[in-house]
């Protein structure tokens, strides 16, 4: 009702409109300056790690106290135990994972010409359950299927990312790109809004990262397990109170896609701990 | 899965120095106040308690309660004394037990 009366000042009617007017120029510009503000220079790329206390940086670079060690041995028994109708192991056809899968995790999500598509490191592992052991592809979250990614995601540690970015991946990164700076959900916001415009703010008390990830499979203290990225994006779409994906959604893998390419050349950190 | 527990021990020692132990094992630690989605409470499953003896001598213990969070990680320190071999055991809910042990050398 009050919305809709009409102003009953004269002079406050037109000062109204005008002030309207810049209010509007200012948010033009101030979108503007956002999309100007796009993509962090190489050279300013922070990893989350830097970001941590002096206690969360110990636990991650001791292993014997980094939690997710514990699920590195879980996924070091799986890789050498036998699964599914064919009776194979992981280790039967790859041998040692230090060795064969050294550098793996940091080349994905990789392009798999089988499907068309770029596939994560937890879709290539399913596939090789599916189609080489005839074991049931794992869960998404599930405790071997992250044990699995960790062990293997391990064996990456070190190196700088470096998925692959050619005529064949490159629609896929642009998909994933778009996903990353749509604003959606009831709050509005892209991911960019957050991860490339405010980075080292804070948000709700809490550092504002990059959004780099180069350590997952990762042990959050807030989740006190072991989280795939996937479970991380989950994590921001319902902050911004948007619908998150389903696991294993194609937008989710374009997007995964897209942040490793945007952090490439940054190390691995796998297994990573985050607050 | 069986439990997973990992020992961070120093492999020797000079007789008499103070040497830090650490110690992580892997448990979900359910607090025993949450309820599923269907309502049901879901039960307390955690590691109650926890020491390591030194050659028998009992050097720490410890109780542990449901704020703990999962897969608990206790450090502390003790002084080298002699060579032999420090014995872990942890004790939990539903018949949860398990015990590590870990050598050490003193010169």
């Amino acid at each position: 009702m009050y919305g809709r009366c009409p102003p009953k000042r004269n002079a406050g009617h037109k000062a109204g409109h005008d002030g309207v007017l810049v209010a509007a120029v200012a948010l033009i510009a101030f979108l503007h300056t956002n999309l100007a503000l796009a993509e962090i220079p190489l050279d300013q790329r922070r990893s989350g790690y830097d970001n941590m206390s002096a206690a969360t940086k110990a636990m991650q670079d001791d292993d014997t106290a980094n939690p997710a060690t514990l699920s590195v041995l879980d996924g070091e028994a799986l890789w050498s135990g036998k699964a599914g109708n064919e009776g194979k192991a992981c280790a039967d056809c790859h041998g040692d994972a230090a060795v064969s899968m050294r550098g793996v995790s940091a080349r994905y999500p990789a392009f798999s010409p089988a499907k068309n598509q770029p596939i994560d490191i937890e879709q290539r592992i399913n596939l090789c359950r599916t189609e080489q052991q005839k074991a049931p592809a794992l869960a998404h979250e599930s405790r071997d299927l992250l044990a699995l990614t960790a062990v293997v995601g391990k064996q990456s540690r070190g190196m700088p990312i470096a998925v692959a970015e050619d005529e064949k991946t490159k629609p896929f990164i642009e998909a994933g790109r778009q996903s990353y700076s749509r604003r959606q959900g009831q709050l509005n916001l892209s991911c960019q809004n957050c991860h490339d415009d405010n980075w080292g703010q804070k948000l709700a008390g809490v550092p504002l990262v990059q959004g780099h990830p180069n350590g997952y499979p990762l042990y959050r203290l807030e989740w006190q397990s072991l989280g795939s990225l996937q479970r991380r994006l989950r994590n921001c779409l319902i902050g911004m109170r948007a619908e998150p994906y389903a696991y294993g959604a194609d937008e989710y893998v374009d997007l995964e896609l897209f942040l490793m390419w945007r952090a490439r050349g940054m190390t691995v950190e796998t297994p990573a701990v985050r607050p | 899965m069986a439990a997973r527990a990992l020992i961070n021990v120093p492999k020797t020692a000079k007789r008499g120095a103070v040497i830090e132990i650490k110690t992580l094992i892997s448990h979900v630690m359910e607090t025993g106040y949450r309820h599923s989605t269907e309502g049901q409470a879901v039960p307390r499953d955690i590691i109650t308690s926890f020491s390591c003896r030194y050659n028998g001598e009992e050097i720490f213990a410890t109780t542990l309660y449901p704020a703990i969070a999962a897969n608990p990680f206790v450090t502390f320190h003790t002084v080298a004394t002699e060579s032999g071999t420090l014995a872990f055991h942890w004790i939990g809910d539903n018949g949860f037990e398990v015990t590590e042990e870990a050598k050490i050398v003193v010169e």
